[in-house]
């Protein structure tokens, strides 16, 4: 199954010391792993966010990282895309996985797949056995919505004003972190659920 | 894209007021009083969970409004559902016995609220108990009617069983084996009825009854599949594409659940079998259904007296037979293309798993797992596929007497040769090898062998992948290897470079100007440096540990030294050459390890010129040789030829000042009668002879133009280097003798060419002067500087009789207890 999905700044951020990253959406799935590991089983929930959410952070700072040694590998230049540009921009992004060692920061090995369009890195934290294929397909797809539904290519906050969007999308695309095999009739008839919440 | 608009945004949501916020939740009460809940309610919504969101700490909300919310959870309109889900888990969840979620039923719950209440779950009981309502409202639900949650249901149990597997009995095991069963085998294979009316699921009925198609637009002729397409779908077809999600990680969880828990499950067989005649009449719907009789399973032995467990592999294994079969269809959309490949995987990783549980079945796989093999091995495109089923080739080949050659072909020479720059791949096939090291290498002896091709991928994406081999790497280290890799690692650059120049030369044409102007790639495409090159690019090991020509190749590739795909590997190579020492001195004998301390002074001056590189290497090198002269004294007799001609060379105290200063170091501590009974006289005055005439030069003019001044340390290490000497041969003495008081006289009138610092000065001097007292006596001398083993390794320590230490503290606890 997928842990988490987030989306996180791979550029600088003003506020942010040099290889922060500022995770502006972040959806972890299932149960919280710490009450399953005998050292933090005594942590308070209040205890528990926190540690979940400095994992997430370590998560973002690997994949900017990630992001930004990849780019300068390749050498290329980023095309600026405006909206109505999405699937150029998604055409255009870099993308990659990365191996998360046992105990950085997840009790188990997991596999971080990773997307990034201009400033923003989309995230899928998976299981390493699981099926990176289907994995990254519903990444892509995910990152597509995203983009056109809160409208990320252009200047506004909707990634953080509308934010319920993202929930409903993943409700239905990534349903508790499972990964879908969804033939495109399938995904057709979801997304046109997801439309329909969209217009609400 | 990312604006200064959303970070002021979460800059206000951390920054805002308490009394602001105060004021916020009772407005918020309000709105949510109200009847109509208005786009308001909904941006407040918003707001307030960006307010929980931005800050590190959890805020307590006002317990009216936590009511509220909660209560909106049911409400008929998604986006209050998503919204208040959203803000809840934000906050803390209620307390064990105040019991605001406890006597809700997960499987009654939406989908939204069923997250939350399994994302503040606070212990393995609260989920336990969860999977066992979800379990319990999968057995007391029939199948037909409108239902929402049994969609969720199972992704939720499995989320559930990823975390906490123990939660699962025998019972729970076979329940829901006999579920996936119906719901993968025997979904209608009728499309469902007309256009949905926005309901998640419509109903069954369809005025007109369209079979399902295949992904090519033919009729489908046999069960359904999440490979089967329609206008729509009904119930049961959506919980077949769920259930085959969920599949595999079902197959590996019962199976371990089931393995750890043996006499249970003896216990539950008996009682299985009793009911066995009670299951199977109610269970097999294959006729009631009218589902048609599958070509898969029509040649496949009857299943219907198995039990559920059994009967779910069968079922499991004619699901993925007819999914490979459906992937060879032409599908029409791109989407389509990529689920057959995604199923393919899925595919053949259940039928391994299948084949890992009933070993029977392995016979019946493996003939469609070859044809697929055949199908697809030609196919780069395929590449990701193919890695499971090298798997199923590596679990399975031996026992089913399979050649396995032209997979491992595959694996080892061309993916990486050819697909070294996928960083998917990439991550698969190193996973792959990690997971399957000891079988690798006890059964695929193409592996280590395959070492200059795997590379590949780290010299193409070194921080992506550095981490896998530093796993890898100790396995691909053995005595026959050795020599040849260490020579790898170190050209590791150049591969990466050579790659980028193979990309660009297969991208641009010849005629293409941005490629013009670069030396490298001309000399890449050049006839005449092609050797050199393909030496770099080959596949496998064996072909010679390095070239004759490197010089000339590390100064066609020169100007590659600031690629920054370039700079990026050479900055993994130190870390890895560590690795190697490590396990070299594991696998090596002594002729092996000399071998290699004359490549490392070899190759100190053969590096590409990448900036810190050479001293990063140096700095490797030293550290090592050190430790393997430590490791075998004699090696440094063995060896005392290269090592003098290395350290009586003048250009390497400003070039390698590290690997010098040690190289020094080890003649001056080893080449003695003590660590090697071949050390003679005559030995040791060359070597005496050769370090001088380098410590004259150094000492005696200004650094050449363009180097620094000798390091100090270099400095003291070859007076110190030549006192130990000397202190083995007596005769040697008065020339160390009047070369320290000649530094002294040298130095009295301050300043010298080869020092410009006057700390650095004195204290070499003071060096000087204490190893010229020393030398005056020369039995303390020898007994100082040459000390015999039981000395620099105390075994007296230990002993308890003469521990003066050990004895002391005695002392003091007699004293301190009374």
């Amino acid at each position: 199954m997928v842990r988490c999905f987030l989306i996180n700044t791979v550029c600088p951020v003003s506020a942010l010391g040099a290889g922060e990253s500022r995770v502006l959406y972040c959806r972890v799935f299932g149960p919280d792993e710490s009450i399953f590991t005998d050292q933090n089983r005594e942590l308070s929930p209040e205890e528990r966010r926190v540690l979940q959410r400095e994992k997430i952070a370590v998560v973002a700072r690997q994949v900017r990282s990630a992001v930004s040694l990849s780019r300068e590998a390749a050498g290329r230049l980023l095309v600026e895309a405006v909206p109505g540009e999405e699937a150029l921009a998604l055409q255009e992004a870099d993308s990659g996985v990365l191996r998360l060692r046992a105990g950085d920061p997840f009790p188990e090995e997991m596999s971080a797949l990773w997307l990034g369009v201009q400033s923003l890195g989309f995230t899928l934290v998976c299981e390493p056995h699981e099926n990176l294929l289907l994995a990254e397909g519903t990444l892509r797809t995910l990152t597509r919505h995203c983009l056109e539904q809160l409208h990320m290519l252009g200047q506004g906050s909707e990634v953080l004003l509308r934010s319920n969007r993202i929930d409903a999308l993943l409700s239905r695309l990534l349903p508790h972190g499972q990964l879908l095999f969804l033939n495109h009739r399938f995904a057709q008839s979801l997304e046109k659920e997801v439309s329909a919440y969209m217009a609400k | 894209m990312y604006s200064h608009g959303a970070e002021s945004l979460i800059k206000q949501a951390r920054e805002i007021q308490d009394s602001e916020l105060q004021k916020f939740y009772s407005r918020l009460v309000k709105l949510l009083q109200g009847k109509e809940l208005s786009h308001e309610t909904v941006d407040s919504l918003q707001r307030l969970y960006i307010i929980l969101y931005s800050n590190k700490y959890i805020r307590t909300l006002p317990p009216e409004l936590q009511k509220r919310l909660h209560s909106l959870l049911s409400s008929p309109a998604e986006q209050f559902q998503v919204l208040c889900s959203a803000v809840l888990r934000e906050t803390l969840p209620p307390s064990a016995h105040s019991g605001n979620y406890s006597q809700e039923n997960i499987s009654q719950l939406n989908s939204h609220a069923a997250a939350l209440l399994l994302s503040q779950a606070g212990s393995t009981a609260d989920v336990s108990s969860l999977c066992t309502q979800l379990l319990r409202g999968l057995e007391s639900r029939p199948l037909e009617g409108p239902t929402n949650s049994l969609t969720h249901t199972l992704p939720i149990l499995n989320t559930i069983l990823t975390h906490n597997p123990e939660c699962l009995t025998e019972d729970h095991v076979t329940l829901l084996s006999k579920k996936l069963v119906d719901w993968l085998r025997y979904a209608s294979i009728l499309q469902g009825g007309g256009t949905s009316s926005g309901g998640f699921f419509t109903g069954p009925r369809s005025r007109q009854p369209v079979p399902i198609a295949e992904l090519d637009g033919t009729v489908s002729g046999d069960f359904f599949t999440v490979l089967c397409v329609g206008q729509s779908f009904t119930e049961d077809q959506w919980m077949n594409v769920f259930s085959f999600s969920v599949l595999r990680h079902w197959l590996l969880t019962y199976h371990s659940v089931s393995n750890g828990n043996n006499t249970a499950d003896t216990a539950q067989r008996l009682q299985l079998s009793l009911s066995l005649s009670h299951s199977f009449s109610n269970d097999d719907r294959s006729e009631v259904d009218g589902s048609v009789v599958s070509m898969v399973s029509a040649t496949s032995s009857s299943s219907r007296l198995l039990p559920p467990k059994e009967r779910l592999r069968e079922k499991s294994f004619q699901y993925c037979q007819r999914l490979i079969e459906q992937s060879d269809r032409k599908a029409h959309k791109k989407s389509d293309a990529d689920l057959q490949k995604a199923c393919l995987v899925e595919a053949v990783c259940i039928l391994d798993c299948v084949c890992e549980e009933d070993a029977s079945l392995v016979f019946r796989t493996f003939p469609c797992i070859k044809a697929l093999f055949g199908r697809l091995s030609s196919d780069l495109s395929f590449a990701r596929v193919l890695l499971p089923i090298a798997q199923f080739y590596l679990n399975h080949g031996e026992m089913a007497t399979v050649d396995c050659g032209s997979v491992w072909a595959l694996v080892f020479g061309r993916y990486p040769a050819e697909l070294f720059n996928d960083p998917f791949l990439a991550h698969e096939l190193l996973r792959f090898l990690r997971l399957n090291l000891e079988s690798l290498q006890l059964r695929v002896p193409q592996y280590t062998h395959s070492f200059p091709n795997l590379l590949k991928f780290l010299a193409w994406d070194s921080p992506a992948v550095v981490d896998d081999f530093v796993d890898l790497l100790p396995s691909l280290v053995t005595a026959g290897t050795a020599v040849e890799l260490l020579h790898t690692l170190l050209d590791l650059p150049c591969l990466s470079a050579t790659l980028v120049l193979q990309v660009r030369s297969t991208c641009l044409p010849i005629s293409e100007l941005s490629g013009r102007g670069l030396l490298s790639l001309d000399a890449f495409r050049s006839p005449s440096f092609r050797g050199l090159f393909l030496f770099l690019l080959r596949g496998e090991a064996g072909s010679g540990d390095t070239i004759d020509r490197l010089s000339t190749l590390l100064e066609l590739l020169a100007e590659t030294a600031d690629w920054p795909r370039v700079v990026q590997c050479a900055q993994t190579v130190p870390v890895l050459l560590h690795i190697f020492f490590n396990t070299v001195i594991t696998v090596a004998d002594e002729k092996l390890l000399a071998h290699l301390i004359l490549v490392m002074l070899e190759r100190s001056s053969l590096l590409l010129k990448i900036p810190k590189y050479n001293k990063e290497i140096h700095r490797v090198f030293s550290a090592h040789l050190l430790r393997l002269c430590k490791l075998h004294p004699s090696l440094v007799v063995d060896q005392s030829h290269e090592l003098l001609e290395f350290s009586g060379a003048t250009a390497n105290v400003y070039s390698k000042e590290e690997i010098y200063t040690h190289v020094v170091w080890v003649l001056g501590e080893y080449l003695s009668v003590s660590c090697d009974s071949r050390c003679s006289v005559r030995l040791i005055t060359s070597c005496f002879e050769a370090l001088e005439a380098v410590l004259f030069e150094i000492t005696s003019s200004a650094p050449p133009p363009g180097a620094d001044c000798p390091a100090p340390r270099v400095v003291t290490t070859l007076m110190s280097s030549l006192a130990k000497l000397a202190s083995r041969s007596h005769d040697l003495i008065p020339r160390v003798s009047l070369f320290l008081s000649k530094l002294r006289t040298v130095t009295r009138g301050g300043s010298v060419a080869w020092c410009s610092d006057e700390e650095d000065l004195v204290a070499i001097v003071t060096r000087g002067e204490e190893l010229w007292s020393l030398l005056k006596a020369p039995g303390v001398a020898q007994s100082v500087l040459t000390p015999p083993a039981h000395v620099t390794t105390p075994q007296w320590h230990r002993d308890t009789n003469v521990a003066l230490p050990l004895r002391l503290r005695a002392l003091t606890n007699f004293t301190h207890s009374h």
